[in-house]
């Protein structure tokens, strides 16, 4: 459905995308990973016409975004980061411009506006000023114009930023149910995000593909390892010589005590992820007389992810392809 | 076309949302009834002297009182136009949803006429109450309809100029009061670039009076339609718009 092929794009000496390779199958949600600045919202640009690759190709539904230009804006909905919307209009009256700009007749307009309301949960809204909603339903508002016309793709760059946790779970449910009747690409820098709502990944960084398959990908616990921490109170010497001592536990390095709390040591290290050998280290810590207070996994940032991809591969060649058939279930 | 209907009707909601079309109304009601007023009492005092002189009742009701009132009005709406068009393309610029605008299927040009429609459409409505005071020279004398006409029609192809200009500023800046600004000192440049036509003298003077906008606005309100003057505005509108699509496609490109 959607294919990009060695996609470049230079602002300047500054290469946004360098090299980017990638293609969505039908009916698949994508995930579009990276920190920022790494040329997610540049490929998404790209990718819905506002402007063309410096070199490289991208096509969607079959039409080249450069010399099929509108067929290929015809098959996408697209909701740009910060959700630029008329607030001067009301809801009802922005989606029907929506429709009519994206080419629906008057009553066909209308339809679309209603359907899409119903869609999104954002109907009884209808009448009220964009800019006096909460940030929760622009978003929404900003979905439904994404999927005026019923477009097979859409394209969502950070659907969920700034919202609250339960928009949040909202708008990810919503995206989800797309799945299988929609093509979507789903940026985000979060990954808990991407590992509940997509079928794939794709991770890029510095405007290049590090790695793409499917979201078990992202787990921290790869090697076999969970990575931990750990506080008890005691001395920190005598601690740390314990932990090192302790079977299954290697990479141990003291951290930063806390300074509310006199007295703590605090560690980070990593175990091996079975529940048992988890329980063999509380009880080593417990059994030598110190009193643990903290033995939390640490959730890996996308950097360390990053890091963990790229030397995890030989140097060369930083990238990852972990294919998987679409729909496997990587829970 | 269903795309530059709903670019217009967007942009008309806009303008009759915001206080603009409103505080532009009335003070443009109010200058043109004053000009009016005086005008007609000018024009009255006038005419009693005339008919005590032996040569007088030569006094033309068209060349006395509306040609200079139009004239009055194409300077003011000069004054206007930039308020009417700077918002139109910097706003999008400047919050973003041009971004969301250029990635529906509409082409530039459909979005560059809608609002040079919804501008022009403004700009005659602006100009609609100036029609009570042609009524009253109706009812007090015998005004020449056929020249009243020409010189509205002269006034819709000047406002049709500002606003082609005033878009090509929008488009370039995602300042509103920059955009202003640059329309507002290029209709002025133009206005009076040909008073240095003559001191200049030669080809290049008579270059300087043909570009000049406010001479091939001046038959229209005496009730002469040149095709000079009429190829004139439709060549500047033209000339604009193409300028304003093509800075849009360059933006995308550019970006």
């Amino acid at each position: 459905m959607i294919e990009v092929k060695d996609l470049r794009k230079r602002f300047g000496d500054n290469l946004a995308v360098d090299g980017l390779n990638f293609e969505v199958a039908d009916g698949e949600i994508l995930g579009f990973l990276g920190p920022n600045g790494a040329g997610k919202t540049t490929t998404m640009r790209i990718l819905t016409g506002y402007f063309p690759p410096s070199s490289g190709s991208a096509s969607i539904a079959g039409h080249d975004v450069v010399d099929e230009p509108l067929a290929a804006r015809r098959a996408v909905g697209y909701l740009p980061e910060n959700v630029p919307l008329y607030v001067d209009m009301r809801v009802r009256e922005y989606l029907d411009f929506v429709g009519g700009a994206k080419g629906l007749k008057g009553l066909e307009a209308r339809r679309e506006t209603k359907r899409v309301m119903e869609a999104t949960g954002i109907a009884e809204r209808a009448g009220q000023l964009i800019k006096q909603l909460s940030k929760g339903y622009r978003q929404r508002v900003g979905l439904a114009q994404a999927l005026v016309a019923d477009p097979p793709v859409l394209i969502l760059d950070e659907p969920t930023i700034g919202l609250d946790p339960r928009q949040i779970v909202e708008i990810r449910s919503l995206i989800k149910d797309m799945a299988g009747s929609k093509t979507v690409i789903l940026s985000s820098h979060i990954l808990p995000e991407v590992a509940a709502t997509c079928q794939r990944v794709v991770i890029i960084n510095q405007g290049r593909l590090v790695a793409q398959g499917p979201p078990s990908l992202l787990r921290p616990e790869r090697a076999g390892n969970d990575r931990l921490r750990l506080a008890a109170l005691g001395d920190p010497a005598r601690l740390l010589d314990l932990l090192l001592a302790t079977p299954g536990v290697g990479g141990v390095h003291p951290e930063a005590a806390p300074a509310d709390q006199p007295g703590v040591a605090v560690f980070s290290l990593t175990a091996a992820a079975e529940p048992a050998a988890r329980a063999a280290l509380a009880k080593a810590v417990v059994d030598s007389g110190a009193g643990l207070v903290e033995l939390t996994p640490i959730a890996q940032s996308l950097e360390e992810v990053f890091v963990q991809l790229i030397t995890s591969e030989s140097g060369a060649a930083p990238v990852a392809e972990a294919e998987a058939p679409a729909g496997e279930d990587a829970a | 076309m269903s795309a530059l209907t709903a670019i217009y009707r967007k942009e008309m909601r806009a303008y009759f949302c915001s206080p603009i079309a409103y505080v532009l109304w009335t003070c443009f009601v109010a200058l043109t009834g004053y000009f009016f007023y005086t005008g007609l009492l000018y024009y009255s005092m006038a005419s009693m002297q005339a008919m005590q002189q032996p040569w007088g009742a030569t006094l033309n009701l068209q060349e006395m009182l509306m040609a200079p009132l139009m004239s009055n009005w194409s300077v003011m709406l000069m004054l206007i136009s930039p308020l009417l068009t700077m918002r139109l393309l910097s706003e999008e610029k400047r919050s973003g949803t041009i971004e969301l605008l250029l990635s529906y299927p509409l082409s530039d040009a459909s979005v560059v006429l809608g609002k040079f429609l919804a501008a022009l459409s403004m700009f005659a409505l602006i100009l609609l109450p100036t029609l009570a005071q042609v009524a009253i020279l109706f009812w007090l004398g015998q005004p020449h309809l056929p020249a009243i006409l020409a010189g509205y029609l002269g006034l819709l192809f000047m406002g049709a100029a500002f606003i082609a200009l005033g878009l090509l500023a929008s488009a370039l800046t995602e300042n509103q009061i920059v955009s202003g600004v640059l329309a507002f000192v290029a209709l002025l440049m133009l206005w009076v670039v040909g008073w240095s036509g003559n001191l200049v003298g030669g080809s290049l003077g008579e270059a300087l009076k043909a570009l000049a906008l406010g001479p091939h606005f001046e038959g229209f309100p005496k009730g002469l339609i040149d095709t000079a003057d009429v190829a004139y505005f439709i060549l500047f509108i033209g000339f604009f718009l193409f300028v304003t699509i093509r800075t849009l496609e360059a933006k995308r490109w550019k970006a």
